[in-house]
């Protein structure tokens, strides 16, 4: 047994580095501070699909903090303090993740500009993905609707509960059902929808369900649909990004955390804290602003031209 | 039998499905950032080899089979069944053909097999990787015709066809390589 080694080959290392690099010199150009925010946080995401890793207080045995899922959180207080546009390149962690291209520990880049538009937060997330891949590739923009459309024959807004049922039991054997329109659209979205993507292109994928808004704005959209001004970023199967244009409302936001309580008592998982710091920055005035979270080390997959996170990274979860 | 949640599920672990044992193959943990994670699986059905794909809310969990592979002899074929010894205890078990399978053409007796026992029986076995058998019958040998490469098919005591070497003949002990059915070299006697 060789254990004690890394996965990743010091040339993909190398290669990393290089990228670290070119992102930096990247946000560099176009006057983005770079910043630090601390990796243990008083209160998790409640979002009912991710799960926190908690440690204990440093000063206070009895207390509990939570290593981030992601910077979102404290980096939001810092734009709503006035820092201007600012990107963030540190590792965040959720537990229970783990597959070829996931590990619980992972390094995340993420950036929020109040400085700049939804198609502008666009253009930037493509720029680095043809960065990383090093070539210059076709982007193109689908809605999340017309996806299903054209690949299910399905409108995702529409289709019925036992519909969105039939149809993923017609493409797929399961060993569950559900009661929960989201889960077979998320079923659906990840396991057909997404690898019927075109590979050699950049896919960016808009206007989700306002059930799958997490922290973006909710509009109307031309038919009349509640829909969730938040973008995926696809190439090459993989997703890449996740970026909204930000919910500023403070009271709406407080809406969204007891529904995801109420999902997460149901799926009797446990309950969060609520970030109060966070409620307070968006009470006391988050600007207009994008801002989107990319996983580097998939970033890192397509510079090195691999097909797993564990030829990126030195010692995954099995090897720290 | 233990219960076993979809990140424990390793390729090797034997699970029941469906009222059926089955052998995890491959798991494919798909999570999108936001959303419900799932795990894709393929498994084999350790009754009748076919392979199966399922899509698991991340969590599920199943129960573990209770399935063992166990080291054991070849004895003999009475014409029906197949019988293997475990050396150690002398246990014998009878597989069928079915449990057998392409392990037939290779079962020289007192060779170790693997035999997989589902509740003690006997459901497929898995013979050496090589075993050294006779040739009963093959074309005559040709001296001194080493480098040619041609090759020619040469009968085995196990009634397993195999291409062998032009310079190979009859009565000759060879060893083969029972998951490619290869030829890999003579066994000087």
């Amino acid at each position: 047994m060789s254990d004690w080694r890394p996965t990743a080959s010091f040339d993909a290392l190398g290669r990393r580095a290089a990228l670290l690099m070119a992102v930096r010199q990247f946000f560099a150009q176009r006057g983005v501070m770079e910043v630090e925010t601390p990796l243990l946080a008083s209160a998790p995401v409640t979002d009912p699909h991710i799960e926190a890793i908690a440690a204990r207080h440093p000063a206070d045995n009895d207390t509990w903090l939570y290593l981030q899922t992601s910077p979102e959180f404290a980096m939001k207080r810092l734009v709503a303090a006035g820092s201007g546009p600012i990107y963030q390149i540190c590792k965040a962690f959720r537990r229970g993740e783990r597959g070829r291209r996931h590990n619980p520990e992972f390094t995340m880049l993420e950036w929020y500009r109040p400085d700049q538009s939804f198609d502008g937060l666009i253009d930037d997330v493509c720029a680095i993905v043809q960065l990383a891949a090093g070539a210059d590739l076709a982007v193109i923009r689908r809605s999340y609707r017309d996806l299903f459309v054209e690949e299910l024959e399905l409108d995702p807004f529409a289709a019925s509960l036992s519909e969105l049922r039939n149809c993923a039991q017609h493409h797929l054997e399961l060993s569950f059902d559900s009661e929960d329109r989201d889960t077979w659209l998320q079923l659906l979205m990840s396991a057909v929808v997404e690898p019927s993507l075109p590979a050699d292109q950049i896919t960016v994928v808009e206007d989700f369900p306002a059930s799958q808004a997490a922290l973006a704005r909710v509009e109307d959209d031309a038919s009349g649909h509640a829909v969730a001004k938040r973008f995926e970023v696809y190439y090459r199967g993989m997703e890449l990004a996740n970026g909204y244009d930000e919910l500023r409302d403070a009271g709406e936001l407080v809406r969204r955390i007891r529904a995801d309580h109420s999902q997460r008592q149901q799926a009797g998982l446990s309950m969060p804290p609520i970030d109060r710091a966070l409620l307070q920055a968006m009470q006391a005035g988050l600007p207009a602003c994008v801002g989107v979270a990319m996983g580097f080390d998939r970033l890192a997959m397509l510079h090195c031209d691999a097909t797993t996170i564990d030829e990126v990274i030195a010692f995954p979860l099995e090897r720290v | 039998m233990a219960n076993y949640s979809t990140n424990e599920f390793r390729s090797g672990l034997k699970v029941m499905l469906d009222g059926e044992p089955c052998s995890i193959l491959d798991n494919e943990f798909v999570k999108p950032g936001k959303g419900q994670a799932f795990n894709r699986v393929k498994l084999r059905n350790l009754n009748t080899g076919r392979v199966w794909e399922r899509t698991f809310k991340s969590g599920e969990s199943l129960e573990g089979a209770d399935v063992i592979d166990q080291d054991m002899e070849y004895l003999y074929n009475d014409g029906e069944f197949y019988h293997f010894m475990d050396p150690t205890t002398f246990d014998q078990v009878q597989a069928d053909l079915k449990a057998v399978g392409d392990a037939a053409s290779w079962l020289k007796e007192q060779d170790v097999c693997s035999v997989t026992l589902y509740n003690g029986a006997p459901i497929s076995v898995t013979p050496p990787n090589f075993v050294e058998l006779e040739i009963v019958e093959t074309d005559p040998g040709l001296k001194g015709d080493t480098a040619q490469g041609g090759t020619k098919p040469a009968h085995l005591s196990t009634g397993a066809v195999v291409k062998v070497p032009l310079f190979i003949s009859q009565g000759e002990v060879i060893r083969v390589d029972t998951r490619t059915g290869e030829y890999v070299s003579r066994v000087k006697s």
